[in-house]
């Protein structure tokens, strides 16, 4: 087999690297998550002229700092796996900046081009280059591109063969000057490096030394010579008193000052350069007053495309599950009471249904998303929520997947990757659950009207949705100044100019996301759905009890009753049985054995055998509820009779802790799972789901009893 | 003078930005150095503090515009 070559995409965020990523690799692309971190890693591989290219997505960094996991990630990447050759995607409109990160690659020796994105955007705002004085500078072929359009790419393609098979020994050839005393002790502690042959041979002592004295905990960590240490201590205190700046910062402006000399000998501006379009519109869109309002609109839009324009195509899916698990039982005698057939009915088919059933609101969130995030909106509405979410301890794009929770807390906890602080991410994919989704709504929906006056159906739902709302506001401001303390970021964000999205890279996005969810918590959710479906299907009716329900049904058959009477008589039966196997089930006598929990709370084991299959997802509820009663499966939130029973059963207080326990208790298996996948452990997922559950518990029993106390709805 | 008490449309100079470490080493890698000429695009009272830096706007917190010192 021919040699396959490594290259490693790299650039600034909203440089349009991943547009270049999609036009190189097309649809060969694979998207995983590095070990450890919650960082995409994306690859892809791409033919060309004979030799195979594995392309990397390096995730988006603004430096090889190891100030965020990303950069940390990126850094490694380069570092650890020595990649053929890295591509620096460079947003050519902004160029200065861009090359901060350029000049950082080259400082590590790898191997790089250049490409000088967005050509248009630049040449357009009268940039004009010379790339051939670029390409001595950074030592590197330099290729022009516009991204969208796909232009430049086999160029580029040419220049990474090229550069791969005129490799040479790179190391030391270029490097930024910082100055005589910066670099007189970068030279000393090279030249104690020497007596580390590992380190300087795997990073390059030059390297090493400058991190080592950008204060790079990362690579301070590494360094375990004492020797070093001393010498470190020194060099440093030393520069910051006579540059009376930190050295970091002294390092950067050098760099910077690097690029200003390539750019003011390469670069010829022949106009002056203005965002002036993007400046107006953000005059309008940040502005104090217009902003939020703006905001909100686009918001409900998006709430809207994702949850109602999901409806016909998640009744397309139900009804198409149900087709497949009617025609799939039609296999087997009617009555039948195979396994095989229950296991593949109500199990699989079920299961796989209910996973499937979320995807066109899933696509459809992250197609609205990706406009928001390729238009350059994000970044504003991030400000604009800022000051708010800032209060509660979040930042100001938590705001978005606590919107999105309204309808799944799936894609909700899914749209929490937007944070880049990994803290802020875990507060709010941890609070997520107590917006009250769409799939709590049949029990409220159920419950409400059996138990209050018509007058009250409204604001009482409204007051368990701010429940919500208030306990995850609380959730959050505990949770940030317990287990997540630490100072919250301040705010400071790049603001991309404005683009027109491409209707293919808004489309890539979206695909790349949903698939990861089908393929991920898809077995996960399938899974559990089996287990599910095993404890309230096993041990089954006791032997004697079948015979007798068999008996009572040939009975019906033989007396001399009409048809229709002998249906509804048959159907009583079977229900009656359903609820006898249910009550004979694991799920049915775990629900016995935790009645004393539920004692507090005033369930009985009915309710608990309900809220098991609660579990597997929120509106399974309803219908479980349906079998206790023995109304039977079809038994839905506008179900008179169930309303009659729960009526006859429980107090009005009781039902209010009902919906309350629903509403705060254990989230659902799917955003169990999905909370494993995105936070990358199953720490935090089960804290999430103990955590809440106990705060279920702990409200509900402080309502019931104060309820009791004071003869509140009783 | 702090950034923050800088009209809209006035260019000046970074001197100093007193953010912890880690924010500054992010700064820095974001064109904030001393040195640097910064354009103030907009800054409303209480409002939105955006600057204009090596070509890329970014925006800032106020809190954060109070510790870059500028001339």
């Amino acid at each position: 087999m021919r040699p396959k070559i490594v290259v490693a995409l790299a650039g600034n965020p909203n440089s349009g690297k991943t547009t270049i990523f999609n036009n190189l690799t097309g649809a060969r692309q694979h998207v995983g998550n590095y070990p450890g971190v919650t960082v995409e890693r994306k690859e892809g591989h791409r033919e060309y002229d004979g030799h195979e290219i594995l392309f990397v997505d390096l995730p988006g960094t603004y430096s090889l700092t190891a100030y965020s996991a990303e950069e940390l990630v990126a850094r490694n990447f380069i570092i650890d796996e020595k990649p053929d050759v890295v591509v620096n995607i460079i947003d050519s409109s902004n160029l200065e900046r861009n090359l901060y990160l350029a000049v950082s690659l080259m400082e590590t020796g790898v191997p790089l081009v250049l490409a000088f994105n967005m050509s248009d955007e630049a040449r357009a705002r009268g940039y004009e280059f010379d790339l051939e004085k670029f390409s001595r500078f950074f030592d590197a072929p330099v290729v022009r591109t516009v991204g969208h359009k796909g232009e430049g790419m086999d160029e580029l393609l040419e220049k990474i063969i090229f550069v791969v098979s005129n490799e040479k020994d790179r190391r030391n050839t270029h490097f930024v000057n910082y100055g005589n005393e910066l670099e007189e002790e970068i030279g000393k502690i090279m030249l104690l490096l020497e007596e580390e042959p590992l380190l300087a041979e795997k990073y390059g002592a030059r390297w090493l030394a400058v991190k080592l004295l950008e204060n790079d905990r990362d690579v301070r960590e590494k360094v375990t010579s004492h020797a070093i240490r001393k010498q470190l201590e020194k060099s440093y205190s030393h520069l910051e008193s006579i540059l009376g700046e930190r050295p970091e910062i002294v390092i950067a402006s050098n760099r910077y000052g690097y690029i200003s000399g390539a750019c003011q000998e390469a670069v010829h501006s022949t106009v002056e350069v203005l965002h002036t379009i993007s400046d107006k519109i953000d005059a309008v869109i940040t502005n104090r007053v217009l902003g939020i309002p703006i905001f909100l609109g686009l918001m409900y839009l998006v709430f809207y495309l994702t949850f109602t324009l999901g409806e016909p195509s998640t009744g397309w899916i139900e009804s198409s599950f149900k087709w497949l698990g009617d025609n799939v039982g039609a296999l087997w005698p009617e009555g039948s009471k195979s396994l095989l057939k229950s296991l593949l009915v109500d199990g699989i088919i079920g299961g796989a249904g209910g996973v499937i059933v979320f995807l066109p609101n899933i696509l459809l969130l992250f197609f609205a998303i990706a406009i928001l995030e390729d238009s350059g909106y994000m970044a504003r509405a991030a400000f604009i929520m800022d000051r708010f979410m800032h209060k509660i301890g979040l930042h100001g794009k938590s705001f978005m997947p606590m919107l999105i929770g309204f309808g799944c807390s799936v894609p909700a906890i899914m749209a929490t990757r937007m944070l880049e602080n990994k803290r802020d991410r875990l507060v709010t994919m941890l609070v997520v659950p107590l917006m009250s989704c769409g799939a709590r709504l049949p029990i409220y929906a159920l419950i409400i009207p059996a138990f209050f006056p018509k007058a009250w159906n409204a604001p009482m739902l409204w007051i368990i949705y701010v429940i919500g709302v208030l306990l995850a506001v609380a959730s959050a401001k505990v949770l940030r100044s317990t287990i997540f303390k630490g100072e919250s970021v301040p705010f400071v964000m790049e603001l991309p100019p404005y683009r027109m999205p491409t209707f293919r890279g808004v489309i890539t996005h979206m695909w790349q996301r949903g698939w990861l969810y089908m393929k991920k918590a898809g077995t996960v959710i399938l899974g559990i759905s089996i287990i599910l479906w095993a404890m309230t299907t096993f041990p089954g009716l006791p032997e004697g009890a079948a015979e007798r329900f068999e008996k009572e049904k040939q009975a019906i058959g033989a007396s001399e009753a009409g048809s229709e009477e002998k249906r509804e008589k048959v159907t009583s039966i079977e229900n009656a049985m359903t609820e006898a196997s249910l009550s004979t089930s694991i799920a049915g006598r775990v629900g016995h054995a935790i009645e004393p929990v539920l004692r507090p709370m005033g369930f009985d084991w009915k309710i608990g055998t309900a809220l098991i299959g609660a579990f597997a997802a929120k509106e399974v509820f309803v219908a479980q509820l349906g079998i206790v009663y023995s109304i039977g499966k079809e038994a839905d939130e506008g179900s008179s009779a169930l309303r009659d029973k729960l009526r006859a059963n429980y107090t009005p207080l009781a039902a209010f802790c009902i919906m309350l326990f629903c509403l705060v208790s254990a989230p659902c298996m799917a955003t169990v799972a999905i909370t494993r996948r995105e936070s990358n452990s199953w720490r935090w997922a089960l804290f999430q789901l103990a955590g809440l559950t106990l705060l279920a518990w702990v409200l509900t029993v402080i309502v019931f009893q104060a309820g009791r106390l004071f003869g509140i709805g009783i | 003078m702090p950034l923050s008490n800088v009209e809209a449309g006035r260019k000046v100079y970074i001197v100093a930005v007193g953010a912890g470490q880690g924010l500054q080493g992010r700064l820095a890698a974001m064109g904030l150095v001393p040195g640097v000429q910064v354009n103030v695009v907009l800054n409303s009272p209480r409002g939105p503090f955006i600057v204009s830096v090596k070509g890329s706007r970014i925006i800032l917190g106020r809190g954060m515009a109070r510790k870059i010192i500028v001339v």
